[in-house]
């Protein structure tokens, strides 16, 4: 079977979910091509280069609808006669567009491929899609459907983090962020986002708060209280599912929460033979890709279960891995990652995450690869694990080592 | 005769009259419907006829609904494959109501005849289904009518069309107070709704209803309009959108996921809001057949409503000639006695309230005051009324008040010695023929008894408290007791509007036999490190209003211990509950003595309001690492409590197992969905239920051995309702 390389990684900065925020005025394709030339240019790639355009994002309606990976390649500077093929596993999309793309590469259908996705979450409200998981009855009862925040919420009562344990986590993601903003750390993977004048629209994560601290933080309300226990009253269902609790302890508030931003990120795998072919050096090998799926109510636990899978499909233990990226989604799933593995939260999101620079749903799981892969070089560490919570009750893994 | 008739008038209007032969209010059969669909047939081919106004010939209502008796054989009669049978007869009923609507237009809107319906009151159900498919609803003014969609109740929901026709009218969130709680409303009330659209004298209201069809209305149904849109938008609006989430989440939390008929409604509205109106229609048939095919409707309508009717007419009542009470004596004015005193005065009747002092017996009459203050407070009742029903009670010492009274109810502390005393007392004073009732709820009736020269004329009233919320009385007949006695205490129980169910006496009798076990199973998983949470929870994901935890800190832990001390005492090394007294003696020990102390298995707030569990507790017996499955909880809980429903059948302390099944969802609120202890098993299957015991048995003990009665049943593939009761009753 043939490895599948990463030869580079890539992301916009990441501009707030909303009006006033920078990337509003861009457009989803505008975006995502950019992300899409970028790779193309700095490896020196000609149009024609790659097999296909594999691109994550959750909401696919409107501009982001229509099967967005065609119409980026359609703007890019990517040949016509490269496809797109536009995915959604929800908060996973970006890693899901990597994990196909090298699997793909490893299956001998095609040398090289770019992957990665884009949210403008600030243009294209989320669950503005629909979906039958939490409207139909038959299922939505069915299932035990609550929305994520509250399943945040359970996995704090199920497995005892408090509202200080997530502040602190949120606390240390803002001050992570910040410090590796001044060191420039994410140097090597930032593209400024410009417009078709070549001015710069954005050049850096603008949602931060780098001096957020327990005090600012203690004064947020929690942000699921009302729906859980007053109207609709989703607490109720969630003890349909976790019968033993007795009432779920309701920490998460938008500063312990990832935030709502617009971004994109992309990723260029392929094989040995095509780094040959262009001349380029690989970064890092995919050493493992998993997808898994567990209880929808709770939802949010399923970097634990992919990561066990992971782990064990690769023959490795949880001590070979030395770098983590879990996804900020809400603080509690990082404590339950940690807590579950026992590791080392000095390992784990070192340079911050989603809470302090948002969660561009369907571009996160690439940024967070990236991400890593800038991390292992700079402290020159060998083998990194990324994973991702995921809607409905999914999560997904990705290995990578150094080469 | 037949059920509907019509009379084409010179103004050119035929009106259709409903009218049952034989009954009191109109309720729809099967054979019914051909004759309405010919009248209608007739009326629109008719050139002579400009329009249809359909109404009721009995006084005070359009209809009472379907005839619940058909509804819960439904399925039987849909012949081999009954959900094809339900299917098709469903769309036929949905063909019917559909040719009303359209009222003989084109596929064009164009044409055509007006109908409308003239509800002189109550519309129940399909009699308010047929309403909503005509063109315009005008009711009469008549405050006392009823007028809604109440099938939710009994396990189903409306499935002739009205589900999907009042969405429609009134958007998902408009209708789902009606739909989903199955809220009545009077016309006034229906009209602000937008259930009804006029509502007018009752003297005006054929006249009205002709008037409007003869005014060349308009009346193409909104969603029979191009471009119709769903108020308050359709499940993928972003209005909807909200509404439909949400709705998911308040039902399931509600019913605790426990009642299949509001997940199939509530499906039936979102999958139906999706497509076009006829298409809709079918949606909503097909979910009603999925209901009609679950045992649990027919289950819930013949438990809840056609054999609790049956018992509250008296099918278990000796031939003996009417017995009605006209003054009840009532001795002691505690808790019991005050609401003793009070539903007796409700019903009409002379109330002697007795106490040993005149203060303690003032305040019992006083909670009869307190209880008509609110009742006026909150509309439902007047100074009239409150002073009428405290006229009715005499509170006093004085024993010779009961002086020709022909009922009297002893509600005095439970001590044989005391209860014995006051006996003769009473019966020192009042005539030969008084039947004299001890509400006790531990004491064996037959020993009570002996403190009377007329056994005979002796039985229990067993009423659960609080006695004008509680809709059961439990009536034990001593080994002596007699017909008439029995007589008298049915005659009375349906005096004050309740349900009585007549036991043979034994120790608990019934409901407590089975409510015992039940708690004492819940306690004993507490001891064993059971999360007190899965506990409760398990118990009202199965439809118990409460927990069997929070349930003894209702009923007090003092109580539970008493009651516990007294039967170790009776049965002595049989006693098989030592692990349950040793949480509740060390409870009862720590003063954590239920609600009525503010410290319980829970704790309360100053204001007495139930805040979490108390910690001690865990403290005490810590949560086991690995907890069971909600599965394994739940059957412990609810074999704990059929076996013993099982075993007073066998030991013939019940005699009808619909009293069984009745009794317990009123008594402890038994799972309503399942139609009670004997229904459940039905459901369940005797074979399989007999395999459960023995697992039962081997896991967790001898309590859990299945009965020999059950062991028989299942060795033969019984069912209890085929074996005991009526055919026909059978699910």
């Amino acid at each position: 079977m043939t490895d599948a390389y990463i030869y580079d990684a890539v992301r916009t900065p990441r501009g707030k979910g909303r009006k006033d925020g920078a990337l509003h005025e861009v457009t989803a394709v505008r975006l995502s091509t950019q992300v899409l030339n970028a790779l193309k240019d700095r490896n020196g790639l000609e149009g024609h280069a790659v097999e296909d355009v594999i691109w994550g994002n959750v909401t696919q309606v409107m501009e982001q609808g229509g099967c967005l990976a065609r119409t980026a390649v359609l703007a890019s500077d990517l040949d016509e006669s490269i496809p797109g093929l536009a995915i959604n596993r929800f908060c996973a999309s970006g890693m899901e567009a990597v994990n196909l793309a090298a699997n793909q590469v490893m299956g001998g259908a095609g040398e090289a491929y770019i992957a990665g996705g884009v949210e403008m979450m600030g243009r294209v409200a989320m669950g503005s899609d629909g979906a039958a998981i939490a409207v139909d009855p038959s299922v939505a009862m069915e299932t035990y459907f609550v929305p994520q925040g509250i399943s945040a919420d359970i996995i704090a009562t199920e497995y005892g983090f408090s509202r200080d344990d997530a502040d602190a986590l949120a606390v240390e993601s803002q001050k992570r962020a910040a410090a590796a903003w001044d060191d420039k750390r994410f140097a090597k993977s930032i593209i400024e986002v410009r417009d078709q004048n070549g001015l710069t629209i954005l050049d850096h994560d603008e949602y931060m708060r780098p001096g957020t601290d327990m005090q600012a933080l203690g004064s947020l309300n929690a942000s699921f209280q009302q729906m859980g226990e007053v109207m609709p009253g989703f607490d109720a269902v969630a003890k349909l599912k976790y019968p033993h609790l007795e009432k779920i302890n309701h920490i998460h508030h938008a500063g312990n929460s990832s935030g709502i931003v617009d971004g994109s990120a992309g990723v260029l795998i392929g094989s040995k033979a095509f780094g040959e072919k262009w001349g380029l050096t690989p970064r890092a090998r995919i050493r493992q890709t998993t997808k898994i799926g567990t209880d929808p109510t709770i939802m949010l636990t399923g970097p634990v279960p992919a990561t066990q899978k992971a782990l064990k499909d690769s023959g490795m233990a949880i001590s070979d891995i030395d770098l983590f990226e879990v996804n900020e989604a809400f603080a509690s799933v990082v404590l339950r990652f940690q807590q579950a593995f026992d590791v080392d939260p000095g390992l784990v999101n070192v340079n911050g995450g989603s809470i302090a620079m948002g969660h561009p749903l369907g571009a996160t799981g690439a940024i967070i690869i990236g991400t890593l892969l800038d991390e292992l070089e700079r402290t020159d560490k060998e083998v990194g694990l990324a994973t991702l919570c995921i809607a409905s009750g999914m999560g997904a893994a990705t290995i990578i080592e150094r080469v | 005769m037949t059920d509907f008739t019509m009379e084409k008038g010179a103004d050119g209007v035929a009106v259709i009259t409903w009218d049952v032969p034989g009954k009191s209010m109109n309720v729809m059969s099967m054979e019914a419907w051909p004759v309405l669909e010919d009248l209608v047939d007739d009326a629109l081919a008719d050139d002579a006829v400009k329009g249809i106004v359909i109404t009721s010939g009995k006084e005070g209502s359009f209809a009472g609904g379907m005839d619940l008796n058909v509804i819960a054989k439904m399925k039987e009669m849909a012949g081999d494959n009954p959900a094809q049978g339900l299917m098709d007869g469903l769309m036929n009923m949905h063909s019917i109501l559909r040719k009303i609507e359209r009222g003989g237009m084109d596929d064009k809107n164009k044409g055509g005849k007006p109908i409308a319906a003239a509800l002189p009151g109550t519309a129940l159900g399909i009699g308010l289904e047929i309403p909503l498919a005509c063109h315009r609803i005008f009711a009469a003014d008549n405050p006392k009518a009823k007028i809604g969609l109440p099938e939710i109740m009994v396990g189903i929901f409306p499935g002739a069309g009205g589900t999907t026709r009042l969405v429609r009218k009134l958007g998902a969130m408009g209708a789902s107070p009606l739909l989903l709680e199955g809220k009545l409303n009077d016309p006034k009330k229906a009209k602000t709704a937008g259930v009804v659209d006029e509502v007018v004298p009752a003297d005006e209201l054929i006249a009205k209803a002709k008037e409007w069809v003869l005014s060349e209305p308009s009346f193409v149904k909104p969603w029979d309009e191009k471009g119709y849109k769903m108020p308050g938008g359709a499940p993928y609006h972003p209005a909807g959108f909200m509404t439909f989430v949400g709705a998911s989440a308040m039902v399931n939390g509600k019913t605790q996921g426990a009642f299949p008929a509001a997940k199939a409604l509530l499906s039936a509205v979102y999958e139906g809001a999706l497509v076009p109106f006829d298409t809709a229609l079918k949606i909503e048939a097909r979910w009603f057949t999925n209901v009609l095919m679950n045992p649990s409707s027919s289950a819930m309508i013949r438990s809840l409503f056609i054999n609790k009717e049956a018992l509250e007419k008296g099918a278990n009542r000796p031939d003996v000639p009417e017995q009605t009470v006209k003054k009840v004596g009532v001795m002691g004015a505690g808790m019991m006695g005050a609401g003793i005193a009070l539903v007796s005065a409700m019903a009409g009747m002379q109330v002697v309230l007795i106490d040993q002092k005149q203060d303690a017996a003032d305040k019992g009459k006083s909670y009869t005051a307190d209880y008509m203050d609110k009742g006026i407070k909150r509309g439902k009742a007047t100074e009239e009324k409150k002073e009428n029903t405290l006229d009715l009670i005499t509170a006093t010492t004085d024993y010779a008040a009961l002086e020709g009274c022909d009922l009297v109810i002893e509600a005095v502390f439970e001590d044989p010695g005391v209860k014995a005393e006051v006996t003769k007392k009473v019966l020192e004073v009042v005539g030969d023929d008084c039947i004299f009732a001890t509400n006790t709820s531990t004491l064996p009736i037959t020993e009570l008894a002996k403190a009377s020269d007329k056994p005979e004329q002796f039985i229990g009233i067993h009423f659960f408290s609080p006695v004008e919320k509680m809709m059961l009385v439990e009536i034990i007949k001593g080994k002596e007791t007699g017909p008439r006695a029995v007589a008298k205490a049915l005659d009375y129980v349906r005096q004050i509007k309740k349900t009585p169910i007549a036991v043979n006496d034994a120790r608990f009798f019934y409901c407590n036999r089975c409510i015992i076990p039940y708690i004492n199973e819940g306690i004993r998983m507490v001891a064993e490190g059971v999360a007190p949470a899965l506990i409760d929870n398990a118990a009202r994901q199965l439809g118990f209003p409460v927990g069997p935890l929070q349930l003894v800190d209702e009923t007090s832990i003092d109580l539970g211990a008493k009651i516990a001390r007294a039967t170790k005492e009776a049965m002595g090394d049989d006693y098989p509950d030592a692990a349950v007294d040793e949480v509740i003696f060390w409870m009862e020990g720590e003063g954590r003595l239920g609600r009525k102390a503010n410290a319980g298995f829970f704790d309360y707030d100053e204001k007495g309001k139930r805040q979490g569990y108390w910690a001690g507790l865990e403290e005490k017996y810590p949560h086991a690492e690995e907890q069971p499955d909600l599965i394994a909880v739940q059957h412990r809980l609810m074999f704990a409590q059929v076996l013993e429903a099982v075993r007073a059948l066998e030991e013939g302390v019940l005699e009808d197992i619909r009293e069984g099944d009745v009794g317990a969802i009123l008594a402890w609120g038994f799972a309503p969905w399942s139609g009670g202890p004997f229904s459940w098993l039905d459901i369940i299957g005797s074979p399989y239920a007999a395999e459960r015991c023995d697992q039962l048995t081997e896991a967790h003990g001898a309590r859990f051995t299945c009965p020999d009665l059950l062991r028989e049943m299942a060795e033969k593939n019984q069912s209890f309702y085929r074996r005991f009761g009526n055919e026909a009753q059978a699910a």
